[in-house]
């Protein structure tokens, strides 16, 4: 476990509620996701985690509260410009280009990085070509680094579940994020693909230091490769701190078990 | 060689010629569903208004004549220029990539996430709209647009088809339209430009990337209102294309819009998503309604069973397209539907 206590916050989240017509999805939530750390958010189904990772990276627009990433307040964004501010993510049911292979799929990941213009690149002139070749490169380490080598051509939508989990990763990885999300990576994974995707994560927070955030139900996941967890239920966070604390917390106890106190 | 067979060559030929111009129309189809998951029903009347707007450019018109006219008192039609084909092409393209920025800023912008089904009703709109708004603009008249095209006889299929007959057998040669051969290079350059944009450009790319799925398109960068000004740019320069060479053949005129009638068919042949399908189909639907009304025009056709079969051209693209609904939905070249349950 490290000590991030002294860094400061890389997202700061002030008070965010979420509603859709009459349902709170998002009770008035706070937390900070600090530079460096691996950041999980649990609760039970329902909970508003999956909600609160679209708030974060601009599907949703919470009514109230504020977000802060890296010190300055975020004013109202599309996801692609957010995208563009150096946050990438995955999802849950898996989204991605299914007809596309394993190298385009981690391609487009760079399209927030490239600088040529469009017309360049239809044309195919000077800077285009070598700017294209730059970030092969940097796809074809991250093709190394999540040894996938061998399904580099074939069209993502053919890939066995946990491959195409693995192929997702690497486009968000692709993007060269500051902060990265991850929902639900080891979703439907047999315990040798968990152990997989653990040491991967484990690795880019490692050796890229990219700050993570990720949702996940495998509580023994989350508390080996986590520095700080929050708990969510039904839209409120009942519980924020590091793994032991958030353990040994009576009312995550409870919403996990079901009790209720009185 | 023999007449018979030499015939039948010369209906083959023409036949995919005519596939070809369905096919351009087809094309336009294709790429917008491909990206969006939108069928464009404006695609023909977008090569009509292109086709008229390029007219009028070049003949020199004086746009919303009447309504000026009527509104002022004056009598202006023409400006009285002629401007050369080349730079009247060039601001077509322009003013249908205007239309482009417009149909996203005032029609799409708001209908994101709606079903297909509502996007498909505002493009029936946007049909009615721009027929309407190209008669107000350009006036309804039939016009000739004369690009410089080469046409009529091509001398080369002539002499060739007359040298492989037999020189007392009284061969008279093939007629192909120059148009047609023109038309056909044109759509074969554009599928090939379209086709390497697609497969080699971080545009091409970002296009395959927003059809395949909106949500992570945009959650790796791309934005989705670039895309679609950029897809509907690119289905208005086809439609330049298809309204170019439809109307050298027919003349400009409202019925030009209904070639997207046309379109239908080899649609549903070749696939809604593919661009090599849109071609195949098209060249299918065009050899074979020409063969067809061949072989049922034919005195041994009528010898042989007694029918009269007439205008087959007006329905048997549609029955093909019928029969390849029952046993191939998704066309040849469409996506499979698969759905993981």
């Amino acid at each position: 476990m490290r000590d991030t206590a002294t860094v400061e916050p890389m997202l700061d989240i002030r008070n965010i509620t979420l509603r859709f017509g009459g349902v709170v999805a998002i009770r008035d939530i706070s937390f900070d996701i600090r530079q460096g750390e691996i950041r999980a958010i649990i609760g039970p189904n329902g909970a508003g985690k999956s909600s609160m990772l679209n708030v974060i990276n601009g599907f949703y627009h919470p009514q109230e509260g504020e977000i802060w990433f890296r010190g300055k307040r975020r004013g109202p964004m599309r996801p692609h410009e957010i995208a563009r501010q150096g946050l990438a993510r995955t999802f849950q049911n898996i989204a991605l280009f299914k007809g596309m292979t394993t190298l385009d799929n981690i391609m487009t990941g760079r399209m927030t990085r490239m600088r040529s213009s469009m017309l360049e690149q239809a044309l195919w002139w000077g800077r285009a070509e070598r700017e294209e070749n730059a970030h092969r490169e940097k796809v074809e380490r991250i093709i190394d680094f999540l040894e996938i080598q061998s399904i580099r051509k074939t069209p993502v939508g053919r890939l066995p579940y946990g491959l195409q989990k693995r192929v997702e990763l690497g486009r968000a990885l692709a993007a060269e994020p500051e902060l990265l999300l991850l929902d639900e990576p080891m979703a439907g994974m047999n315990v040798e693909e968990k152990e997989d995707m653990s040491r991967f994560i484990l690795d880019v927070n490692d050796e890229f230091g990219t700050t993570i955030a990720l949702i996940e139900h495998d509580m023994g996941v989350v508390m080996d490769i986590s520095d700080r967890v929050v708990v969510l239920d039904y839209g409120r966070k009942i519980g924020d701190g590091t793994p032991d604390e958030v353990r040994n917390n009576p009312d995550v106890i409870d919403a996990y078990l079901g009790v209720s106190h009185d | 060689m023999s007449i018979e067979a030499l015939n039948l060559i010369e209906v083959l030929i023409n036949g995919l010629m005519a596939g070809v111009m369905y096919a351009l129309v087809a094309l336009g189809f294709v790429l917008i569903f491909k990206s969006s998951g939108i069928f464009n029903y404006a695609q023909g009347v977008m090569a009509l208004f292109a086709a008229m707007t390029l007219v009028g450019l070049q003949t020199g018109q004086v746009p919303f004549a009447h309504l000026l006219n009527a509104i002022t008192g004056m009598h202006v039609t023409h400006f009285g220029w002629n401007m050369p084909s080349g730079l009247a092409i060039l601001l077509t393209l322009g003013v249908m990539v205007g239309l482009a920025f417009l149909v996203e800023r005032l029609v799409l912008k708001h209908l994101v996430n709606q079903e297909p089904i509502i996007l498909f009703m505002a493009t029936i709109g946007l049909a009615f709209f721009l027929e309407g708004f190209g008669d107000l603009m350009w006036t309804a008249e039939i016009k000739q647009l004369d690009v410089g095209l080469p046409g009529g006889l091509s001398e080369w299929f002539e002499g060739a088809s007359m040298a492989l007959a037999d020189p007392e057998a009284g061969y008279w040669g093939m007629y192909v339209d120059k148009l047609d051969v023109t038309a056909a290079v044109v759509a074969a350059l554009l599928v090939i430009s379209l086709t390497l944009f697609s497969q080699y450009t971080r545009a091409g790319r970002a296009l395959r990337a927003v059809a395949d799925d909106h949500q992570a398109a945009l959650s790796v960068g791309i934005s989705l209102r670039f895309i679609w000004v950029m897809v509907w740019s690119i289905a208005g320069l086809v439609a330049l294309v298809a309204g170019i060479m439809w109307g050298s053949k027919t003349g400009v005129q409202t019925s030009l819009s209904l070639i997207a009638l046309k379109a239908l068919p080899v649609l549903m042949l070749g696939g809604f998503t593919s661009i090599p399908g849109a071609i195949v189909g098209g060249l299918i639907i065009g050899a074979g309604e020409k063969l067809f009304e061949y072989f049922v025009t034919s005195d041994a056709f009528h010898g042989l069973t007694g029918f009269n079969i007439d205008a087959t051209e007006n329905w048997f693209a549609y029955v093909l397209a019928l029969l390849f609904l029952v046993f191939r939905p998704q066309g040849l070249f469409g996506d499979r539907i698969i759905e993981r349950v």
